[in-house]
């Protein structure tokens, strides 16, 4: 799935063009089947509260090459800078600087992972603190070299670093499942969830419904669901039923054909999950459509169709599950895709970006009411996605979309269904109503 | 009624939307079609590295080369490779056969599951080079020496490179199907506009079905199908009003001529797969049982001679079946009677609706009778959905068989059905099916 520039730029000739112009030079991203190793050692935990020392031992329990300072290290695989107890924007500095020595030390693919505590408007100084820290982790990341990457986990106050969901993140974020996942925050707002004890197949025994699964980004996602240990449940429109038959029997998924904008269709699948004797645990809500229009030229029979696929149908189709009472497991996961389109608008998008935007309340709001089960959702916001659809758009703007991010490239398929597998975990119970964007630190919006 | 060690149960079918000949289908092959049915067929009832009793299917318009078809394409699925297969034809009933083939299997016990299937292709049927050409070349394949050879070839002529479409008629009389049957309709006395009601009603049933999501379990979406090319929602009475005649034209015996494009069906393209098994294999797979094969019955008419009709034989073989089972033609919940021209229904049903055919014909002592109209072909039929020869009795027990479990399940009635498939050299299958609920 290497583009075109891109195996030019990692040839000889090419690699000195790019030199001498500056041209980007993106790197190869491993992702799971290239470095099966849950964490790149050695890790150096930064930080000197009783978080960093939990974080430490916690690390050093699931046997990582775990130290306390950068010292004579030659190469250093993962950073963990803990600044949960930060009380004023000086502590900043103490923690966070010894890294900058070691920033030429990076191996290929490091993670550097910043924990820290959300702002919550009382404390003046511990809130400017706590606000540095996302515009220190967002910068850095744009300044991560040879594929590495930056990101952060906010706990909220009164949850501690031992929390499933920060142990999870922490987990997610380190591994090589968030290779296209750059400059981004993860909330953890409670202490839900669980950790998982088969961390090789995180999602057995769990049924998983994937929408719009017959091609592309829901194939992915099927695919990685079902690696995880999942068993599927794959829905797409009739016309894709081929596709959605083939990608079953790989799987040895269910089949649903399913259009999820017609009449009932949320009625339809419930009494066909009843048939089948089927209690969904994870929902990931793929479907959707582009009708790429400039507003002065948007009609209803472009604008429709999107808003119906992509937002109103989730809306129904999690309706139907919710007060059917019988088709949901016990600690449900919503998983929703969105898209950076849907955060900061596109140009000739109203009708996706409208969409898009919808998606990320909606989940917030539909987090709050899965709540009561024990639920949570969340959506997926990818960025620039190696698909059938983007090699669709024309050579130029695709090849600046690509560009556009710091990790200087488009995802693929599987770094959106990595993070959806992340958050339809057990271990991301603590984490409700958020967007993660995998976009590889795309330059628009935050 | 004989008993049998095992029931023979319909789980459940599909197949894939039929295309009008030289529509999106152009191109692919029989095996591609029969394979993308049966990969559905695996997908939608979990029988992913399952060993079958039995793949019973076939095609009408078959290649040479495909003459494992059946078993060439059940290798591309995911179904254990040591599952048996077996090709069969019987022109247009053929896998309405491979239904009854299987059911006989499963109700001696000698197999306990199965799946009927059939496909064609009007836009890949085999095209072949003459008699002539063909001896040549076999002559020239079997010489000894370079000259032998030579002097072989020399004897081609330009008029033996013509390439040989295949017939389109009825090799012991050269008239096509549809002017025997003009034949016929002129005979019963079968009006334009009766024609064109029952193609009318065809697909308006069928539409009506798709809305309802009675085929998302019947259908596989396929080559960006996801609804049958020839199905026109939107017909009217007038639409089919102002269609020329295509059959009877120049036939001195038909005055008026009525068969258009409208009430024939097209040349089709597309493929249909039938799950079976016994009881007790369903229960193993957790399926739940939809229908089982009570009986069939074949009846051949001397078309040949002008004695009968060349698609009157299911007029034949109905009446045969319903005898051996102790019923009416009125006991029967639903009729599937193959439309492959809408007066081949017509005259079908006029015949029995006639005491003196009755009585002359199949020597009763008066007529079957009429039926229930708003029991024909509820879901739609082939006026419709289109005819791929090989693919319609897969069609017809697969919807058969869903309409049955649901009515019967409403109802808290067993329910039976009838379908009946005239063929082409005057032949003719019907079967009954009866619903099975839980």
């Amino acid at each position: 799935m290497t583009d075109t520039y891109t195996k030019f730029i990692r040839s000889a000739p090419g690699a000195f063009i790019a030199r001498r112009t500056g041209l980007p030079r993106p790197s190869m991203l491993p992702r799971r089947g290239d470095r099966p190793a849950p964490i790149l050692g050695p890790v150096v935990v930064l930080g000197e509260s009783a978080g960093a020392d939990q974080v430490a031992r916690d690390l050093l329990g699931e046997g990582a090459d775990v130290r306390r300072r950068f010292d004579e290290l030659r190469s250093v695989g993962s950073v963990i800078a803990v600044l949960d107890e930060i009380s004023a924007p000086a502590d900043l500095g103490r923690i966070l600087l010894p890294l900058a020595g070691a920033m030429r030390s990076l191996a290929p693919g490091a993670r550097v992972v910043t924990i820290s505590r959300p702002a919550q408007g009382e404390d003046p100084a511990r809130d400017a603190a706590r606000g540095g820290v996302e515009g220190f982790l967002r910068s850095l990341a744009h300044e991560m070299r040879r594929g590495g990457t930056a990101n952060g986990i906010l706990v909220q106050d009164g949850v501690d670093l031992d929390a499933p969901g920060v142990t999870g993140a922490l987990r997610f974020l380190l591994s090589a499942r968030s290779a296209f996942v750059a400059g981004q925050f993860l909330t953890v707002s409670s202490a839900a969830g669980s950790l998982t004890e088969n961390r090789d197949r995180p999602l057995a025994g769990r049924t998983a419904l994937v929408t719009g699964a017959a091609r592309g980004i829901g194939a992915a996602i099927a695919r990685t669901l079902a690696a995880d240990g999942a068993r599927l449940v794959v829905l797409d429109v009739p016309g894709a039923g081929t596709d959605l038959s083939q990608l079953a029997n790989e799987l040895r998924a269910v089949p649903v054909q399913l259009d999820v904008t017609s009449e009932g269709a949320g009625e339809r699948l419930v009494s066909f999950l009843r048939e089948r004797s089927l209690v969904l645990d994870i929902a990931v809500l793929n479907a959707g459509i582009t009708r790429d229009k400039l507003f002065a030229n948007m009609t209803s029979d472009r604008w429709d169709p999107v808003l119906a696929v992509n937002i109103a149908s989730q809306v129904a189709l999690t309706d139907a599950l919710i007060e059917a009472g019988d088709v949901l497991g016990e600690q449900p996961r919503v998983v929703s895709l969105a898209s950076t389109s849907g955060i900061a608008g596109n140009r000739g998008q109203t009708n996706y970006a409208a969409s898009k935007a919808g998606v990320i309340a909606f989940v917030d709001a539909l987090a709050a009411r899965l709540e009561s089960l024990g639920g949570t959702a969340n959506a997926v916001a990818p960025g620039f996605i190696e698909t059938e659809m983007t090699a669709k758009m024309p050579a130029l703007t695709r090849e600046v979309a690509r560009r556009l991010n710091s990790l200087q490239q488009g995802g693929l398929p599987v770094d959106v269904a990595e993070a959806i597998a992340f958050l339809s975990s057990a271990e991301a119970g603590g984490i409700r109503g958020g967007t993660l964007r995998v976009c590889g630190q795309n330059m628009v919006g935050k | 009624m004989t008993d049998f060690p095992s029931d023979a149960l319909i789980l459940g079918g599909n197949r894939i939307p039929f295309a009008r000949a030289g529509g999106p289908y152009a191109g692919i092959s029989n095996q591609d079609m029969l394979t993308a049915a049966l990969d559905g067929l695996v997908a939608r009832f979990g029988l992913q590295g399952e060993k079958l009793g039995e793949i019973a299917g076939g095609a009408v318009l078959k290649l040479a080369g495909d003459l494992n078809l059946t078993r060439e394409s059940a290798l591309s699925t995911p179904l254990d490779p040591r599952t048996p297969t077996i090709d069969m034809s019987r022109a247009c009933a053929t896998s309405l056969e491979t239904v009854v083939h299987l059911s006989n299997r499963i109700q001696l016990g000698q197999i306990d599951s199965g799946i009927a299937c059939g496909v064609d292709s009007a836009s890949d049927s085999p095209i072949e080079v003459t008699p002539r050409l063909r001896r040549i070349l076999h002559r020239a394949f079997a010489a000894k020496t370079g000259m032998q050879r030579v002097k072989a070839l020399s004897a081609i002529r330009p008029a033996d490179l013509a390439p040989v479409p295949p017939r389109n008629g009825e090799p012991r009389t050269g008239l096509s199907m549809g002017e025997h049957q003009a034949l016929t309709a002129t005979q019963w006395a079968i009006t334009r506009q009766a024609q064109d009601e029952l193609a009318l009603a065809s697909h308006q049933k069928l539409a009506a079905a798709y809305d309802a999501g009675f085929f998302d379990d019947l259908v596989t979406g396929y080559r960006g199908l996801s609804r049958d090319q020839n199905l026109r929602p939107d017909s009217t009475l007038e639409k089919l009003g102002t269609l020329k005649p295509v059959f009877g034209v120049k036939s001195p015996q038909v005055e008026e001529p009525t068969m258009t494009a409208g009430n024939s069906t097209p040349l089709s393209d597309g493929a249909s797969s039938v799950l079976m098994g016994s009881a007790e294999w369903a229960d193993r797979h957790g399926l739940t049982p939809l229908a089982r094969v009570v009986d069939a019955r074949n009846a051949a008419v001397d078309f040949a001679h002008g004695d009968e009709g060349l698609l009157m034989a299911p007029a034949y073989a109905v009446p045969e079946l319903l005898d051996a089972q102790g019923l009416t033609l009125q006991d029967l919940d639903f009729y599937e009677i193959h439309e492959a021209f809408a007066s081949t229904v017509l005259s079908t049903l006029a015949a029995w609706e006639s005491d003196e055919f009755c009585r002359t014909r199949l020597g009763r002592g008066g007529a079957l009778g009429s039926i229930d109209r708003s029991k024909l072909n509820v879901a739609g039929s082939s006026l419709a959905a289109g005819h791929p020869f090989a693919a319609t009795g897969g069609r017809l027990v697969a919807t058969l068989s869903k309409l049955l479990h649901e009515r019967a399940r409403e109802t808290g009635r067993v329910q039976r059905g009838l379908i009946s498939v005239c063929a082409a050299a005057g032949q003719g299958t019907a079967v009954l099916l009866e619903s099975v609920t839980d």
